[in-house]
This record gives C-alpha cells, structure tokens and sequence, in this order.
C-alpha cells in the first residue's frame, strides 16, 4: 500500500527541491522576509543552546499541535465520537413507540441483531454485489486499459473515452440507467423485450444484477484509470526484451505485464471491495432495497433501520458490524495478498 | 430465470446491436489472425485496423449510456416513447435546458453544489496541508500516536457514523444548512497522510538551508514547501473535488430545504416524475455530469494522479 503512495509522490518535486535549495543558497539578495522567530542574521537559528533551545523546542510543539488541532477537531467530532455513540446505541433496546425510555440490554442486542433473518440477508447481498462487480470492473478495465496502452494515432481521445464514466457521479449513473430502463418507455426496456412485464429493477431475480451493471459502468472509468497507471509503470525494454526472447502477445501478457501489475490489481481489489462494501446511492435510486429485500446491501439496511423502521438500536449494531467487516477485509487483505505481491522496489 | 434470457427473447432492435458488436470483434479478430500472414505492409496495415476496430467498439459500448442521455435531452418526450427508437436528434429541442435550468431549478442546485464543493475543497487542502506539514517537519509530543490517529480515520467511513453523525448535526442545530453540508469534511485523514508524504519527499536538507537563510516555519511552509508540494496538492484538490461535488448520503439525510438541495439530490426527485419530463431528467443529469467532465477533459493527468493514489479513500 506505502509503495503505491510513494509512486505516486514521484521524483519530480525531489528535483524541483534541489533547485529551490541551489536557489536559496546561491542568491544572497533574495528578498527574504526576515522570519518572526530569528533574533539577528548572525546567530543562525537551528542550532540554540541552553534554555533558548528548550524554548524552541517548546514553540516547535506548540506549533505541531496548533497545525494539527483543526483536522484533530473534525476527526473527535465526526468520526470518533459518532463511532463511539454507535458502540454505545448498540446496547440499547429502542422503544417500539417514540417517547419512552430506551433499555439497557447490554451485548444481547449485538447478538440478536448479527444472527437475524433480516441481517444475514443484508450480509449475503453485499457479498453477493461484491462478487459480481469487483472482478468485472476489474478484468474490464484492465482489458480497456491494455487496448488503450498501444502507441496508435488518435489513442489519447480513446483513453478519453474509456475514462468518461469517471466524471459520472453514482447519482448521474443511477438515474441514466434508472430512466433507461423505465417500464413504459426505456429503451433498455425495450432493447432487453420486457415491455409489459416487470422491470428488471422489479425482479428479484435480475434486480442486483441491474444495479451491479450500473455499479461496474460506473466504476469503469476509475478502474481503467488505476490499470493505466499501472500499465504506464511496466518498463518497455522489459517488454522489448520478451518480444526478442520470443514471447508472443499472450506470454508478455501473462508473465510480463501481470506480474509487474500485480501491486496495482492488488490495490483496485481492496479499494474496489471497499466501494463495494460502502454502496448505497444507486440502491436508493435504482430499487430501495427491493424486491424482496433482494438489493438491501449493509448501507442501505442502516437507512432504512433508522429512517423508516425508526429503530437505531438494532441500525447501531449493523453499523458496527460494517465497520467490522470494513477492516478485517482491508486487514485480511493486507497480509494475505501483500505477500504474493511484486512490488517494484 | 430471467437473468439468462435467450437471444430470441431480445427485441430485435437490441439483437442487431449484440449481432454488430459481435461482427466487429470478430472482424478485429480474423485481421490479428491475417497478421501471421501475407507481406509486412499489408500485416502492419491490418493490425492497425484490426487494432482500431477493437478501440471503436468498446468506446461505443462504454460511451453509450452518456451518448443516449445527451441524445434523449434533445428530443420530445413522444419521440423518446417512439419505437424504433431515436438514436440521432434531427430536431434538437435545446429549450429543454433551459427549462430545466429554471423550472426544474438545477441552477440552484448547481449553486449549492458548487458552494458545498468549493468550501470542502478548500478546507480540506487548508487542514491537509497544515496537518501534513506538522507531522513532516515539526517535533511534538504525541506526534506518533497522533499521526496513527489520524491514519485510523480512514478506517471509519461515513456509511458507518452518519446517523449518529445525523445526531450531532441536529443537536448542533445544523441540521438544514451549509454547515452541516460542509463541516463534517474540513480535515481528512488521506490528505494529511499524503501531503505529509509529498513533503517527505521533498530534500531533506531543505529545512536546514532554509533555516540557516532565517526562514520561520511559517514562511518556509508557505514559500518553499507548498510550491514544491503542488503536484500533489492538486492532485489531492481534484480528488477530493469529485467526492465532494458526488456526494450522496450525507446530503440527502442532513437536507429537507429544497433551496439546499445540492445536484445529485436534485437529481433523485426529478427522476421520480418520469413521463412527462423524461427529457428533463435526461437533460438534468447531462448538466450534473458537465463539471466533471469539464475537470477530466482539462486537468486528465493531475486527475490521473489524485484517483491512483486517492481511491484508497473510497
């Protein structure tokens, strides 16, 4: 994961870096604000002794945290804090009318919820959604990005066009494809022969793979442009050289290309796991959760826990339970795959 | 099962377009077949086209969907209902932007996203830098745990804590206004982790040459640091452009106020009156789509950059 970071930091500001530094110390003249903190030219700052370096160090520190306490704020606030109500919600039982006291029932409610008809439903679609877009956006935008990785005329506008869907937010997406596939005049209705029966957002047996459509277009984009970066990293004289030692098209591919790749699939799997794990617009927009509670994702049963069934007890715990399932993957992930990994350096 | 219907079920309008999709693949496919034979010319000819074919194909099929919106918000609602259907406006009624513009109101939706997205953007790169610059340059107690903290936020995403964040913002008595919308986002735990990388990155005896001219952190944060810093920082900005201009959850659930709503929740109520103003909704969603094709047209590298190293964020 560092590794890709670090990738993409890159050398160029490095170089940058010494011409500033040349240019610092090269031109005496250069109009440099004499800094509040510097007492006179002569005595150069970084090296104080004494209290005076104790004093430094102490305006340092003061320094540290006053640049950190903003984001500090944001974080206690909303991230901490409702994380730490959520933990707390769910040892609540809610009232089944509003106004009377919530009870305190301790980790039973954890366990009633997470062994509940209504949950394991919830658990089984999200990782039924999962399986059907994560490896399709995948192969998909690694075979767009393949195609658009060859030195032609007229490429750019390709790779152009493979990356549009980016610029689609999940609302714009849902309600193409929403409007698309409309009963009475879509024309994906009509294309797919369904004019007079139900659409398939209606059907349970088509419903989340309607909405897993939606999800890999539009995710499309993004994953072409992650395995595009990636592609772009393959040295080409690594590339040459196989073609001179005679691989054919599929070899380099196979034992070239996808080794050398493997950090970037590596990356798109647990960011795309992630996304998958946090969907919840195209399910408001396309089925809210139905039929059938067919396309009731995690995200999507919370919503409706707190907001139609106005039951935060039981929402707190599948909440909590999603922020469990969010990190043992990313976890579970991280040294499962990191291992089987090429990385570059 | 539904799922798998057969080919013959299909309307016949939708199996020309499989049978043309079909036929171009494998024309693509018998031209890299010709490559093993005939001259070098006429291999290297056909490869190129077979190439070409396969690139044109796929662009079709995956610009489809945006190409069809573009082309239903130019027609009447009659003409989107006609079957076979219009996939060329040869009338374009443009006075469907307009009317969504003003009777559909997308130029106060707009209006709010561009506000919401704007404050977001800004305070994010503010608080990242800072934060970043804090955790690369500057000693202080804490630092490591701090810095842990911080890496542990991305852990806890906002489809974990936004009823409970739903909560604070009403007790706050944020609830129906900009603050909630934007508040929550100020600071964000990716971007100080990558600003502090980008300033890692930069020569380590920079500080010190610096210091020694009599620069304070403060100058040297603003006038050297920052400057050199700025492919990642706007990588970053764009980054951080998109999921907020996208935005769905949050301002769905902290908004009622139609004059807040931003674009994309203005997009699910317009989406819910289908027949009449179908184009409308087509047109909407043309103009809720624009800035960010705007952003990927013009700034395609630096946006490159921020969604490979920021998709982590999700």
């Amino acid at each position: 994961m560092a590794s890709c970071h670090g990738r993409a930091v890159g050398p160029g500001p490095r170089e940058e870096g010494e011409a500033k530094m040349a240019e610092l110390r090269g031109s005496e003249p250069v109009p440099v604000a004499p800094a509040p903190v510097a007492p006179a030219p002569a005595a150069p700052e970084p090296v104080p002794v004494g209290p005076a370096r104790r004093r430094h160090r102490r305006r340092e520190a003061l320094l540290g945290w006053g640049l950190i306490l903003p984001s500090a704020l944001v974080f206690g606030m909303f991230v901490f804090y409702p994380f730490a109500r959520n933990l707390y919600l769910g040892l609540y039982k809610t009232p089944p009318f509003p106004g009377l006291p919530k009870r305190y029932v301790g980790v039973t409610q954890y366990g009633q919820v997470l062994t509940s008809h209504d949950f394991v439903n919830s658990l089984r679609v999200t990782v039924l959604f999962m399986l059907y877009t994560v490896p399709t956006g995948l192969i998909l935008g690694l075979l767009l990005a393949v195609l658009a990785h060859q030195k032609l005329a007229g490429i750019r506008i390709f790779r152009t066009l493979f990356s549009s869907p980016v610029a689609t937010s999940v609302a714009v997406a849902s309600v193409i494809f929403f409007t698309l596939l409309n009963p009475q005049v879509g024309l994906f209705t009509y294309w797919l022969g369904r004019q007079n029966q139900p659409s398939v957002l209606d059907d349970p047996a088509t419903a989340l793979i309607a909405v897993s459509v939606v999800t890999v277009w539009q995710n499309l984009g993004l994953s072409f442009i992650l395995m595009s970066a990636g592609l772009q990293a393959v040295p080409d004289d690594l590339l040459e050289a196989a073609e001179v030692d005679g691989a054919g098209t599929w070899a380099r591919f196979r034992h070239v290309i996808l080794p050398m790749l493997s950090p970037t699939i590596f990356f798109a799997v647990v960011v795309g796991s992630i996304l998958s794990l946090q969907a919840f617009g195209q399910i408001d927009l396309l089925t809210q959760g139905g039929p059938l509670k067919r396309t009731n994702v995690l995200v999507y049963s919370i919503y409706d826990l707190v907001f139609r069934q106005n039951n935060e007890g039981r929402a707190a715990v599948v909440a909590v339970a999603l922020f469990a399932i969010t990190l043992v993957l990313t976890l579970v992930q991280l040294t499962l795959l990191e291992r089987r990994v090429t990385y570059e350096r | 099962m539904s799922a798998s219907a057969p080919l013959a079920a299909l309307a016949p309008g939708f199996r020309t377009f499989l049978w043309i999709v079909a036929a171009l693949v494998a024309v693509a496919v018998v031209l890299q077949v010709l490559t093993r034979v005939g001259s070098p010319g006429s291999r290297h000819r056909a490869a190129t086209a077979g190439r070409y074919l396969l690139l044109v194909t796929l662009a079709v099929v995956v610009v489809f969907p945006l190409y069809i919106t573009v082309v239903n918000s130019l027609l009447r609602p009659a003409q989107i209902a006609a079957r076979p259907p219009t996939l060329f406006p040869t009338q374009p009624q443009w006075s469907t932007y307009s009317k969504a513009w003003t009777q559909a109101h997308l130029d106060r939706y707009l209006m709010n996203s561009f506000i919401v997205t704007a404050v977001i953007v800004a305070g994010e790169l503010a608080t990242s830098i800072a934060a970043g610059y804090a955790f690369a340059f500057l000693e202080f107690p804490l630092k490591r745990t701090m810095f842990v903290v911080f890496l542990a936020t991305m852990m806890v995403p906002l489809e974990v804590t936004f009823f409970t964040n739903l909560q604070t913002v009403v007790s706050l008595g944020w609830y129906n206004t900009y603050l909630a919308l934007t508040v929550p986002f100020l600071a964000s735990g990716f971007g100080a982790f990558l600003l502090r990388q980008a300033f890692l990155g930069l020569p380590r005896d920079l500080r010190d040459a610096a210091a020694l001219d009599g620069l304070g952190h403060w100058s040297f944060m603003t006038r050297v640091a920052v400057p050199l810093a700025r492919p990642s920082i706007a990588a970053l900005g764009l980054f951080s452009f998109f999921a907020a201009y996208g935005q769905y959850l949050w301002p769905l659930i902290v908004t009622k106020d139609e004059r807040l709503r931003t674009v994309q929740i203005g997009l699910k109520y317009l989406s819910s009156n289908q027949i009449n103003d179908i184009n409308l909704t087509f047109a909407a969603a043309v103009l809720a789509a624009l800035p960010l094709f705007a952003l990927l047209l013009v700034f395609q590298k630096q946006l490159v950059r921020g969604l490979t190293a920021g998709a982590v964020k999700g």
